[in-house]
């Protein structure tokens, strides 16, 4: 590799814990205090300060701006995390959503402005999606999955039927059979067809009256539409079953297709992913779940509602056909707000616009990338697509290093390993606000990365060369478990370990 | 507005590449059947200024709320560093050499919360603490031998909500309540001796719904003796920078809400659940945890670790669902812990108890006294009825949180709070206007 | 790899060895090579009574959980602490010092239908296609 670009520059290496900075008196600030304080009652107290760090205030802006250096954002570069829809993240979501810090959800003065918005959002999803009901509480995309297949278990349970089984693809994320089990389901392993689609015919002999569901994503995992869906939805429908989507690649049909007019009962989506709010190093996201009229009274309280003199409040107490709660509150409010700002900023044409343009620039990629990299699927692809290592691995060179090295070009990896029906799998997304040359300059590092795996295939192992750190050790970090600073294995200096 | 940047020759470029004539050609692949004829009716587009003016929120002029989501002071360097586009446009760190910065600090932010809950360690954090409580409930029935879960009726009612929503398909026999005292608002706990057995988990709130703070030390020595495991829930994590850290009490779990620390009410969330426990639970654990480590040159570095109890690897068998949680949240009390140090965490927590004696003795005056005796940190609740509440709120005055609806038994009563955001006027204003 | 002449095998990838009606019990070469390094194991109390194909305890690496399968019916008579402090010994002596449980075996005719290291090479190299 001829010296790839810097992400970006790294003054200090490692920066040492926050801990090692303090000292007794460092903190300075001054605490609002309009009571006092000198005598309180009553208050079986510690005896002591919190065990927490003394640092200054200069001292803790240095300390995580430092920090913040070391990671990589959507507003660095091209982010091409297949599946997770890392799309550019637009400012003005994040002004309006700041609108709502000082208020308390109890403020219903106030709340029934937040309300109004909501509903409109929940209206806006279940147009987007073809179904008829929403519930934005769900705080992540398995949330809301756990949350729909939950609504859909109480749907068997109110009518008497103890069916327990969900059939899920083997292109599904892992978090499906997870959020299964939890609403108290076992889930049974079902395989794609050939060209990486599930075919209703093969789906019949997995059919009988102890199937609850099928879990499908679509497009699924592959970037692969699921072009039988409507006759999947059929058969299991006829078998009483419901299907269940996953929405995390909503982004390639939004305003294209609607998963209600294809026979989908129950999805969620994520609105991290689709609707460009920011994922915040691991969120928080927001999922909603939506139904058909069929499963609406299932859906998680509260319930907004309009009162009599027209404005919306929230129904508090769980129905008796509700699952209940799901959260504290009301969700990711915020998060939902940015989403709302996100649709209103783009509007009918700009959803269409972004579904295209993101499968567009993915075909982009795929057609200047099939003849260098394995292509396991012929099949068409929208808005992803699925690499392997198959043609590297002979020298050695597997889809970990090529990952790797793609940071030394000032790039985050895309997906790794998943989905698991490709060895060696790299899915890539690019989403539809990447600019053309930035995806000309993703084609050109995997160009000289497939060109050093034929030439110098050991330099690929020694990368990321030009990121803060060099490879890290999960294996010393498995085996040894240090999970905080307290930990008498750390040893005192800047050095940390 | 769109964020797409190609322009007509760009375009062409890329479909020319592609080997298609127009756009929608990328759809073929999806049948005429299932296209969406119309435009979506979803309103927009609309540029900057028409959003800002049509999305404004204004909260009421005072407020006396909490109940698990509270105003307190935010030091300004924590938006100031949340707000940078390394940490908030950040995914989940699943490539650690280009996000050190975002597993570091959730590092720092377990360190901390194991620190302040008297734990030795924590996860990176839960959706909220309502989700934490019902994953924490999942984490005991794991455990050998435990078959029920039995939590205090004090708890936050929604917390209930959600555990039971949760634990609707475990197959356990139901979630046992245990009673309060009528007079205290404290845990009944005779009734407590009495629910607990060693296949049972108890859950106690502390402080409780009602703002009282529980008599750990009795309750910790029936918990500890005669529950299979035990946890603490704690609803205003602010009370942690006074109150005697649960640890100190031996619990399994101490989780809860730390949307105190440095995250603003926002209308109901985003919040921070938490989740710390003792080192032999931590392959129990849900969630999230970064780890120490090191690079290939030696250097001090961290990644995600305890991986395969996580969903994508132990697919059904994982410990949790749990994947995009609440990183930025935590993030922002991480840097809140820094910034506040334990002087000022315990002034403002100090702060809040005081403004709460100083509130309940303005009501004192006038007549109106909280509903329980014993000890609060910065909660109460009193009586007042929804005509009373309702003509407040129409002067921008919200008392607090009627709770009625989750405790028909106390009669018409509101959940009052006060925080340092409240001032001395605040005070009286609502004090005169009762 | 390593496949040593006088052990019994499965297909699931263990090893055992028989003497005075108990059988020890470990993974293989094979095994704890597709696993990758090892970060922790975990096994039932000493007591448990187990059948055949039952879980006798979990390997872990980083990347990947498996199970360790009883390979006759039996009781669990000894365990092996030294792994939980030192998982790594599976990697560097899986047929020696890591070897995970001693079993009293409570049907000896169950070992006649394991493998031998012939029939196991032969399995795994077939597996390995």
């Amino acid at each position: 590799m001829s010296g790839g670009q810097r992400v970006t520059r790294f003054p200090e290496i490692p920066e040492p814990l926050l801990n090692v900075r303090s000292a007794p008196g460092r903190n300075r600030r001054m605490i609002p205090a309009p009571f006092d304080a000198s005598v309180v009652e009553g208050l079986p107290e510690a005896g002591g300060p919190p065990s927490l760090p003394d640092v200054s205030e200069v001292d803790t802006v240095r300390h995580f701006t430092r920090l913040s250096r070391l990671n990589y954002g959507i507003d660095h570069g091209m982010y091409p995390l297949g599946s997770c829809t890392m799309k550019y993240n637009p400012k003005i979501a994040e002004e309006i959503a700041a609108r709502l810090a000082r208020i308390h959800p109890a403020d219903a003065p106030a709340m029934g402005q937040v309300l109004k918005c909501l509903k409109t959002l929940e209206q806006m999803l279940q147009e987007i999606c073809g179904m008829d009901a929403c519930s934005l509480w769900p705080a992540a995309g398995a949330h809301g999955e756990l949350t729909g297949m939950m609504v859909i278990r109480k749907a068997f349970d109110i009518r008497g039927e103890k069916r327990r089984t969900v059939l899920i693809p083997d292109t599904a994320h892992g978090t499906n059979p997870a959020s299964c089990t939890i609403a108290g389901f076992v889930t049974k392993n079902i395989p794609s067809g050939p060209e990486g689609y599930l075919e209703a015919s093969a789906l019949g002999q997995h059919l009988n009256e102890d199937v609850a569901a099928l879990m499908i994503t679509n497009p699924n995992t592959l970037g692969i539409f699921e072009r039988e869906i409507r006759a999947i939805a059929d058969l299991l429908h006829a078998n009483g079953s419901y299907l269940y989507m996953d929405g995390a690649n909503l982004n390639a049909v939004m305003g294209v297709a609607r998963p209600g007019d294809m026979g989908v009962d129950c999805m969620h989506v994520n609105l991290h992913k689709t609707f460009g709010t920011p994922h915040g190093g691991g969120g928080p996201g927001s999922g909603p779940v939506l139904v058909k009229k069929e499963l609406a009274r299932f859906l998680p309280a509260p319930f907004i509602v309009r009162d009599e003199s027209g404005g919306f409040v929230l129904r508090a107490r769980p129905s008796e056909e509700s699952i209940g709660m799901v959260h504290s509150c009301l969700g990711n409010v915020s998060v939902c707000i940015k989403a709302l700002t996100y649709i209103l900023s783009l509007g009918p044409s700009g959803l269409r616009e972004a579904a295209t343009v993101a499968c567009l620039n993915a075909l982009y990629l795929k057609s200047r990338l099939k003849d260098l990299f394995d292509l396991p699927y012929a099949t068409p692809t929208l808005h992803e697509f699925v690499l392997s290592d198959a043609r590297q691995k002979g020298r050695g060179v597997t889809t970990m290093d090529m990952a790797k090295a793609l940071m030394d070009f000032g790039f985050h990896p895309p997906t790794v390993y998943f989905p698991l029906v490709v060895a060696g799998a790299l899915m890539i997304e690019p989403t539809e606000t990447e600019p053309l040359e930035e995806l000309d300059r993703f084609i050109a590092a995997m160009e000289e990365i497939a060109e050093t795996s034929r030439e110098d295939p050991e330099k690929l192992h020694e990368s990321p060369r030009a990121a803060p750190i060099s490879r890290v050790d999960e294996v010393w970090a498995a085996r040894n478990l240090i999970l905080t600073w307290s930990d008498e294995r750390i040893q005192p200096g800047e050095k940390g370990i | 507005m769109s964020y797409v940047s190609h322009n007509g020759a760009e375009l062409r470029k890329i479909l020319e590449t592609i080997g298609i004539a127009s756009p929608d050609e990328v759809f073929a692949s999806i049948p005429e059947a299932l296209r969406y004829g119309s435009p979506l009716a979803v309103g927009g587009p609309e540029d900057e200024e028409s959003l800002r003016r049509d999305l404004a929120f204004h909260p009421s002029r005072v407020t006396f709320t909490g109940g698990g989501i509270h105003r307190h002071y935010i030091p300004a360097v924590v938006d100031a560093i949340a707000s940078r586009q390394e940490f908030s446009t950040a995914y989940t760190p699943y490539q650690p050499e280009i996000s050190q910065g975002t597993l570091q600090a959730a590092f720092e932010y377990q360190s901390m919360m194991a620190g302040l809950t008297g734990m030795e360690i924590s996860n990176a954090s839960m959706y909220d603490g309502a989700t934490a409580l019902a994953e924490a409930a999942l984490m005991a029935l794991r455990g050998k031998g435990i078959e029920r879960i039995a939590v205090t009726r004090s708890t936050q009612p929604t917390y209930r909500s959600v555990l039971a929503t949760y634990l609707a398909h475990t197959g356990q026999d139901g979630i046992r309540e245990i009673p309060f005292d009528p007079k205290t608002g404290r845990v009944d706990l005779r009734a407590l001796e009495e629910s607990v057995s060693p296949d049972t988990a108890l859950f106690v709130q502390s402080p409780n719904y009602f703002g009282v703070i529980e008599p750990m030390e009795q309750i910790a020595e029936i918990a500890s003796h005669k529950a299979g495991f035990w946890g603490v829930v704690i609803t205003e994590a602010l009370s942690l920078g006074v109150l005697t850290p649960p640890g100190a009490f031996g619990p399994d779990v101490v989780l809860g809400e730390a949307q105190s620390f440095g995250n603003p009410a926002n209308a109901g969330g985003p919040l921070l659940g938490f989740l710390c426990t003792r080192k032999e639970h931590a392959r129990r654990m849900p969630g999230r945890v970064a780890g120490l480590s090191k690079d290939s040159e030696g250097r001090q570095a961290f990644c995600l670790t305890l991986s395969t109890r996580e969903q994508h690897i132990r697919r059904e068998k994982a410990t949790s669902n749990i994947c995009t949680n609440q990183g930025l949240c935590a993030l922002r009390a991480a840097v809140y812990l820094s910034a506040m140090g334990p002087r000022g965490l315990r002034e403002a927590a100090l702060q809040c108890a005081a403004g709460a004696r100083y509130l309940m003795g303005l009501l004192g005056d006038r007549g109106i006294r909280p509903i329980f005796s014993g000890p609060v940190f910065n909660e109460f609740v009193i009586p007042m009825d929804e005509g009373k509440r309702a003509g407040l709120e129409k002067n921008g005055i919200v008392p607090g949180i009627p709770i009625t609806g989750w405790y028909p038994e106390i009669g018409r009563a509101v959940l009052t709070t006060v925080t340092e955001m409240n001032t001395q006027e605040e005070c009286r204003c609502l004090a005169d206007n009762v | 790899m390593e496949i040593p002449k006088e052990l019994y095998y499965t297909q699931d990838h263990e090893w055992g060895s028989v003497e005075d009606g108990m059988m020890r019990v470990g993974i293989t070469d094979y095994a704890q090579h597709e696993l990758g390094d090892i970060v922790f194991v975990e096994f039932p109390e000493v007591g448990t009574v187990i059948a055949k194909g039952d879980p006798i305890g979990t390997v872990e690496s980083v990347k990947a959980v498996s199970e360790v399968y009883a390979p006759v019916d039996g009781e669990i008579v000894e365990i092996n602490e030294a792994l939980a402090d030192t998982p790594e010994l599976v990697n560097q002596d899986c047929y020696g010092s890591a070897w995970m449980v001693v079993l009293k075996i409570s049907d000896p005719s169950q070992v006649d239908t394991l493998m031998d290291a012939q029939a196991y090479r032969a399995y795994v190299e077939a597996e390995a296609k």
